[in-house]
């Protein structure tokens, strides 16, 4: 990390700054605004991490009292750099930003709902091409999602609505944590293009993917080992009754067989059917 | 005691606490068991570890009421409406099941009225013997299987044998739904559709008033 930025750093990776005053002419130690905080190690990690922090904010940072009026600054949008430029092309910047701008959060919210708000300029790190841990970019690209989705203070900057809690919406989808945990929200929430590596066309909730064969049918044989791994498991640690009674069982809901379930609403519409004309006939019969 | 004016006791206790629980232990188990199955239609506002837990412990109270059903039929004498009889049966179900269809609507009586020697018409003696000897311990045995998936068969040819009895557990779930929707409604065929229940739950059944009714 360029050198000028220990400067910075000094107030902008501590949660106490000082500086002296003026005014008073004392020296004067404050605490720091904790949202202003930076993780000055995942800072040098990211891919800008080579920055130096001028390079993107004003000069003028430099004095503090920072001048009141630099809030107002814009500050460059990934595409203000990485838009048309050949270097990145692998990246498909201006192709993102079209799926982008087909995207619920860019239908709603607008210019005001920007890159950033996924990813921190500061800390972005591109780990579904850089990483070869399925978990670790799992949960690098949920926690992109569950910053707003599961922080109401950060949510309500965007809507003026209240933020759904995510674990009622997903009530459908049973052992939600581990499918947090091993699939991504994007994987349900966009349509995958195969041209993309990471799909940015953020559908409205009512197209999300929800039918489970699509990832769960293929290889039940796999799911059934693992079911009955887990329940041994589960019952070994919780002891026998315990987990007995809430075992989490693994191919509950998810052995659906097409077929089997479109009979089964054959034959229950056949026998409502069946019994409402047989209820109208003693209707009838019984007025005469 | 068993028989006071045109009444006649049918329902023994022991049976009519085991029909009790067996009916709500049922009906929870087929509520929890749609909410599990049909996930994704969202068709019910429950937690799903809830409904995977209800439907486990409902699952254990029917499979040991069940014993109570068995053991019972095996030492009292209910047995004696569970006896098959090969002879004539296809011609006394189609009789019964021809009564339902036509003979109902056009003012007949009853083929096989209900008596102290014969407390079921014999589709409904049929379609008992095959829920509760057939489905109902198929339910139970594939249940528990699926409690205790180290009791499963790895492998059936090539197809999982936990995919084979969950699919199994779901068929039997679904057959006993059908089941208890038709018999909930058959129940309602009567002078007044509220009798029968009337009558599982004091034991006892009024005789022919249909008959007497009709004729005044
Ligand atoms: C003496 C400590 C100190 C130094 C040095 C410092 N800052 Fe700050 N900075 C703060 C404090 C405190 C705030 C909170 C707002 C305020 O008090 O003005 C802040 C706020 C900010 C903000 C947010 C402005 C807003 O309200 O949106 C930015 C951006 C910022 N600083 C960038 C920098 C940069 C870039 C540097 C280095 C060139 C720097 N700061 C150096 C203390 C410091
Ligand atoms: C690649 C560009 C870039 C670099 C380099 C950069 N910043 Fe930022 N910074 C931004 C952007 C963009 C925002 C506004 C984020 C938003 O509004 O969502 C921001 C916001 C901030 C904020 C306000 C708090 C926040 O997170 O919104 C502070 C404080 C800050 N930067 C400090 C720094 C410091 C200190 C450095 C150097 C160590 C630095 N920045 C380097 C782009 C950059
Ligand atoms: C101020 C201009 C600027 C902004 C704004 C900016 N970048 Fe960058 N970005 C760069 C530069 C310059 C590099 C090359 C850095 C290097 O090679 O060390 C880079 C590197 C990258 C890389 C790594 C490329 C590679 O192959 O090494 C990615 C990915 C990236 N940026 C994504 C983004 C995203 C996403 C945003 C918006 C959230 C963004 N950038 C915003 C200037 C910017
Ligand atoms: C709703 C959140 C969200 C928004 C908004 C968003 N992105 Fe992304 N973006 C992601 C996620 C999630 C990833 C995957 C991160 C990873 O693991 O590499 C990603 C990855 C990327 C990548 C890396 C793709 C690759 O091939 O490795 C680029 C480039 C990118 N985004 C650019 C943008 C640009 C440009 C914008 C604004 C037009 C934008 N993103 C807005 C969520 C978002
Ligand atoms: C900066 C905060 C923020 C981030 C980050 C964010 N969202 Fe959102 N999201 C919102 C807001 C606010 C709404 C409500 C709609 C609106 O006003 O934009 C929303 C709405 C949604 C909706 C509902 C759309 C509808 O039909 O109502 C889905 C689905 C969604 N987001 C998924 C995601 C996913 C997936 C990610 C991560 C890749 C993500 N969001 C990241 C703020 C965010
Ligand atoms: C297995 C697929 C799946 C996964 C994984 C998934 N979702 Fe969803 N999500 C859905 C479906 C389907 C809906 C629509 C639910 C409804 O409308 O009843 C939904 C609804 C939503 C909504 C809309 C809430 C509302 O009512 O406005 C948000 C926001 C959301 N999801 C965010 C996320 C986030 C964030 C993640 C990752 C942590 C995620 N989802 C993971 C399938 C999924
Ligand atoms: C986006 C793909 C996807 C969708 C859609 C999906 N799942 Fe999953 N599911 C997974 C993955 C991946 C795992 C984790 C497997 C593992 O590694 O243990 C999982 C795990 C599970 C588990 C837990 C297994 C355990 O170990 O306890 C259950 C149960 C399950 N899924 C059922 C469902 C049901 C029911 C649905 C539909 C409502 C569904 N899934 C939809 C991908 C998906």
């Amino acid at each position: 990390m360029p050198a000028e930025n220990s400067h910075c750093l000094n107030c902008h990776a501590n949660h106490t700054y000082s500086f002296f005053n003026e005014w008073l002419e004392v020296e004067t130690k404050r605490m720091m605004n904790p949202f202003y905080v930076l993780d000055s190690i995942n800072y040098v990690a990211g891919v800008h991490g080579g920055f130096s922090c001028t390079d993107c904010h004003s000069p003028d940072y430099e004095t503090y009292p920072h001048n009141a009026e630099l809030k107002l600054e814009p500050l460059a949008t990934c595409i203000d750099c990485h838009g048309g430029d050949d270097t990145y092309a692998d990246y498909q910047f201006d192709k993102i930003e079209e799926e982008f701008q087909k995207s619920i959060h860019f239908q709603k919210s607008g210019e005001s709902f920007t890159c950033s708000k996924c990813h921190d300029q500061h800390y972005y790190r591109a780990t579904a091409r850089t990483s070869s841990n399925v978990s670790e970019i799992v949960s690098y690209n949920n926690n992109m999602c569950l910053s707003c989705h599961d922080n109401a203070l950060r949510f309500e900057t965007m809507s003026s609505e209240e933020s759904p809690k995510l674990s009622q919406v997903h009530d459908w989808l049973p052992n939600q944590k581990l499918h947090f945990d091993k699939v991504r929200c994007i994987e349900c929430h966009t349509v995958v293009v195969d041209s993309f590596m990471v799909s940015h066309n953020i559908l409205p909730k009512e197209e999300a993917l929800r039918n489970c064969n699509d990832c769960h049918s293929s290889n039940s044989m796999l799911k059934a080992s693992l079911y009955k791994y887990e329940n041994l498991q589960a019952r070994s640690e919780d002891g026998a009754l315990g987990a007995l009674i809430t075992n989490e069982a693994y191919i509950i809901g998810a052995n659906q067989n097409p077929l089997l379930k479109l009979l089964s609403f054959i034959i229950f519409g056949l026998a409502v059917i069946g019994i409402a004309i047989h209820w109208i006939f003693r209707i009838v019969k019984k007025s005469k | 005691m068993t028989a006071e004016n045109n009444k006649i006791y049918l329902y023994p206790v022991w049976l009519r606490i085991w029909h009790g629980i067996n009916a709500i232990g049922i009906i929870l188990l087929i509520l929890t068991g749609i909410r599990l199955q049909y996930s994704e239609l969202s068709l019910m506002p429950m937690d799903f570890s809830l409904a995977v837990q209800l439907h486990n412990i409902f699952g254990i109270i029917v499979t040991v009421n069940y014993f109570i059903f068995f053991v019972g039929n095996l030492v009292t004498p209910n047995k004696k409406y569970y006896k098959i009889k090969p002879k004539g049966l296809v011609k006394r179900v189609t009789k019964q099941v021809n009564y339902y269809i036509s003979g109902l609507f056009k003012g007949e009586e009853s083929p096989f009225p209900i008596s102290e020697k014969r407390k079921f018409n014999p589709l409904q003696k049929y379609a008992y013997i095959f829920v509760m000897y057939v489905f109902v311990p198929v339910a139970i045995v594939t249940g528990i299987a699926l409690l205790f998936p180290e009791l499963i068969i790895e492998q059936v040819y090539s197809v999982s044998g936990v995919f084979l009895t969950a699919i199994l557990h779901g068929s039997v779930g679904f057959l006993i739904s059908i089941f208890l929707l038709i018999h909930i409604y058959v129940a309602s065929i009567g002078k007044n559709p509220l009798d029968n229940f009337r009558s599982i739950v004091n034991g006892y059944h009024d005789v022919h008033p249909s008959e007497k009714n009709k004729k005044s």
